[in-house]
């Protein structure tokens, strides 16, 4: 953690940020996330939900237009492309890359600046240890759990060190018994971090659970 | 600078250049203008003389019949077998068997055919003497016939595999399952319910593939000079003849020709068109009828005899050219022969190594280039899709005849120089590799799941480490396959290398065609093999290093 975000922008501000497809206004959001807070975006498929993240992760396609200014602990992110906004992003379904190992995956996403091979794999195996996955690192990620899987990615989106975290559904591909532990996990890692989190989901125990403010979106 | 407009130009300029050019250095000939040759004045000589030629119209008629029979026969059989087959056990084996029958070049192909149906060929010797009493070979025109039969049938050889990879490249789309049980449950038999719910939905994507068959086989000349009538011969080969005539009247005719072979492959694709067109009316009005055509049995019985008749003629003709390519002596009618002799295998390889290293060499430079262009502009374009190529930019190539541009691009070289070099051999193959690597390519790459680039970028990578560490890998089979592919049309290139060539640069295909001429059957074969050695080479190499590099990646398999 190179910042101290508990100053006055501290934290991820969506500075009234409008979006619209073909001229049709899709949704309006102002709302600042402060560090180790969780702004849930409830609403049904179609919303727009999936286009805020993409505009806030620096994605959204050309044929939608937006406006407003994405803040990320004052830092106008806004015109940046997505590789430089450092920020984290979880997909519904885990998509670790399926032609490396899961260490490789990890010290795929672990910034080049962390140097010497032999301590970025030592980071890249605590990582795994802090998710209770010790000595998973050289299996191929086909064969672990859906579960597992899911926190290998939390695990990699982290190492590559994000400012804040958009989650899009990440636990929707869970069955319901696994759900609530990965989520307290997720929850859990994002709070001590203090990073501020985008959460995207329909499921309304995920809002609860996420404990912050809520966000409806209307079709 | 733009680096989407960038790769998109270059294209154009390696497509289109060759082809305008070509075109207009084809047309000014035609109308007896060529400065080079000393005459400059525009004349409609070379027309009247083309029509004084002996046999002129018959060469017309005999490249429209064979040409248009052979691609309908090809489609019919296609469409056929797979509405009767598709979604069995019995699909997915002619699948595995038809696959690598399109990586034999037109001319092997041809060669091998003409093996087994020659007089002297496998099937008369199999017979004789004891049922037809024929101590040497009959004196018949099987091969070479006066309506070029076995013409169009070495044609339909080759393009039902191509047809039929298209059709399964078309099938691969959600949802076509549910269509066919929803009209087996509202009581079609099978075959009607693909032809009436499936079919429909994937001949948009068939048309072009046809129409390249269309002007392919109107203009072949490979396979009109091993398998085609000889008096008169199919227009296309004669052309060849006169463009090399010493005679510079007969160059100028030439020209001329190659108009005239433009607009006799537009004629046929206008009469398929419109054949089209009544077949659309005929089935709209079956369509409607709502005969439920349950019993099929016999529909499906014939069109798998067929099929795997076809497939019984393609591998005994290439299991022949590799018999052939060890036989010492064979005589007529031995079924088998009777000495073998692996070592001139050697010696003939070691005597044509040029022919050899300029296919190998131009093949994988071909295939490199046209490779690394499609996947920099697909690359490119997907960031900026305003810079999309125009899809009739691509075609062009492959539904306009060879010959009608090819001519005007030799004497463009001729004249700066480049004539009878392997840059120039090159460029004319890139004319014809690109479309198809561009197509083999293209749909793998726009399917690939876009998340995996978005979670990568998320993760802070630059976009050339998202395209090495993660796109090139996820991508490698369809890479590999597309260079395969690309590699493959290489090696088929009979009259670019000849015409370009000039005789200097020669490779297999042009050397096995040359041979085919000069009787010496086993080294023909041995030429006809290694013209289809090279591309399987290829495609055994983009089979099993995906499969070796990700051995251990279970997810992979589908890339394997």
């Amino acid at each position: 953690m190179t910042e101290t975000p508990h100053d006055q922008d501290a934290g991820l501000l969506l500075d009234s940020v409008t979006l619209a497809l073909n001229g049709k206004s899709l949704l309006t959001i102002d709302s600042l996330i402060k560090p180790g807070e969780i702004l849930t975006i409830m609403g049904e498929s179609g919303s727009g939900k999936s286009s805020l993240l993409d505009f806030v992760a620096g994605f959204l396609r050309p044929d939608f237009s937006a406006s407003g200014r994405i803040i990320l602990h004052g830092r106008d992110l806004t015109r940046l492309p997505p590789q430089q906004r450092q920020i984290g992003l979880m997909f519904q379904s885990p998509l670790l890359f399926p032609h490396m190992s899961v260490l490789q995956n990890l010290l795929y996403a672990l910034p080049a600046e962390v140097k010497g091979g032999k301590h970025r794999q030592e980071l890249a195996e605590a990582a795994l240890r802090d998710v209770g996955l010790d000595g998973f690192g050289g299996r191929d990620p086909a064969t672990l759990s859906g579960g597992q899987q899911t926190r290998v990615a939390l695990m990699r989106t982290l190492l590559a060190d994000p400012k804040a975290l958009l989650l899009d559904e990440p636990f929707s591909s869970l069955d319901k018994m696994r759900r609530s532990d990965i989520r307290q996990l997720v929850f859990k890692i994002a709070r001590q971090r203090e990073l501020p989190v985008l959460l995207v989901t329909h499921d309304m125990e995920d809002a609860a659970a996420a404990d912050g403010p809520v966000f409806t979106l209307d079709r | 600078m733009k680096l989407p407009g960038v790769s998109a130009a270059v294209l154009t300029v390696l497509l289109a250049g060759p082809v305008a050019t070509g075109l207009a250095a084809t047309v000014l000939p035609a109308f007896g203008y060529l400065p080079v040759l000393g005459s400059s004045s525009f004349t409609a000589a070379p027309f009247t003389d083309l029509l004084q030629e002996p046999g002129f119209a018959a060469s017309l008629f005999l490249s429209f019949s064979t040409g248009l029979g052979a691609t309908l026969v090809s489609l019919a059989l296609v469409i056929w077998f797979t509405a009767s087959w598709y979604r069995t056990r019995t699909f997915q084996r002619v699948t595995r068997f038809l696959s690598p029958i399109l990586s034999v070049p037109h001319a092997a192909a041809a060669i091998g055919i003409s093996f087994l149906i020659a007089p002297s060929g496998f099937l008369v010797r199999l017979v004789s003497p004891w049922a037809t009493g024929w101590d040497r070979p009959p004196d018949v025109l099987i091969l070479n016939d006066p309506m070029g039969l076995a013409m169009t049938g070495g044609l339909i050889a080759k393009e039902v595999p191509f047809l039929f990879l298209m059709m399964l490249a078309a099938l691969n789309r959600p949802y076509l399952g549910d269509y066919m049980k929803a009209g087996e449950s509202l009581g079609y038999g099978k075959t009607a319910a693909f032809l009436h719910l499936i079919l429909p939905q994937l001949y948009p994507l068939l048309r072009l593939p046809i129409l390249a068959v269309l002007a392919y086989a109107t203009s072949v000349v490979d396979v009109a000079l091993l398998l085609g009538p000889t008096t008169p011969a199919p227009l296309a080969p004669r052309l060849v003849v006169w463009m090399n005539d010493p005679d510079l009247t007969k160059r100028l005719m030439a020209s001329a020709g190659a108009l005239v072979q433009i607009a006799l492959t537009g004629l046929a694709i206008l009469t398929y068109l419109l054949i089209e067109l009544v077949v659309r009316k005929r089935h709209k009005a079956f369509l409607e009828s709502g005969r439920r055509n349950r019993s099929d049995r016999f529909v499906r019985v014939s069109g798998l005899t067929l099929m795997s008749g076809l497939i019984t003629v393609t591998t005994a003709s290439l299991l022949l050219l590799v018999i052939w390519s060890m036989a010492k002596s064979w005589w007529f009618p031995a079924a088998l022969p009777q000495r073998w002799d692996l070592g001139l295998i050697g010696s003939a390889l070691s005597m044509n190594q040029a022919a050899l290293g300029y296919t190998i060499s131009l093949g994988l430079a071909a295939a490199f280039i046209s490779t690394v262009l499609t996947l920099w502009h697909l690359e490119a374009s997907s960031r900026d899709p305003k810079t999309r190529l125009l899809s009739f930019l691509v075609f062009l190539p492959l539904v306009l005849p060879q010959i009608g541009f090819l001519f005007g691009l030799k004497m463009l070289f001729l004249a700066i120089g480049w004539d009878g070099t392997a840059f120039a051999v090159l460029l004319a193959h890139l004319v014809f590799v690109l479309p198809y690597a561009i197509l083999a390519l293209t749909d793998p790459y726009t399917r690939l799941d876009p998340r995996y680039e978005k979670a990568a970028i998320a993760l802070g990578k630059s976009r050339l480490s998202v395209f090495l560490n993660i796109k090139a890998p996820l991508l490698l089979k369809p890479i590999l396959t597309t260079f395969a592919v690309a590699l493959a049309v290489s090696v088929g290139q009979y009259l670019p290398t000849l015409m370009i060539g000039a005789g200097r640069v020669v490779t297999i295909t042009t050397e096995s065609v040359a041979l085919a001429s000069g009787g010496n059957r086993q080294i023909t074969a041995l030429f006809a093999l290694l013209q289809l050695l090279v591309p399987l080479a290829g495609f055994l190499v983009a089979m099993t290093l995906p499969r070796l590099l990700f051995r251990k990646r279970i997810a992979m398999s589908g890339a394997r």
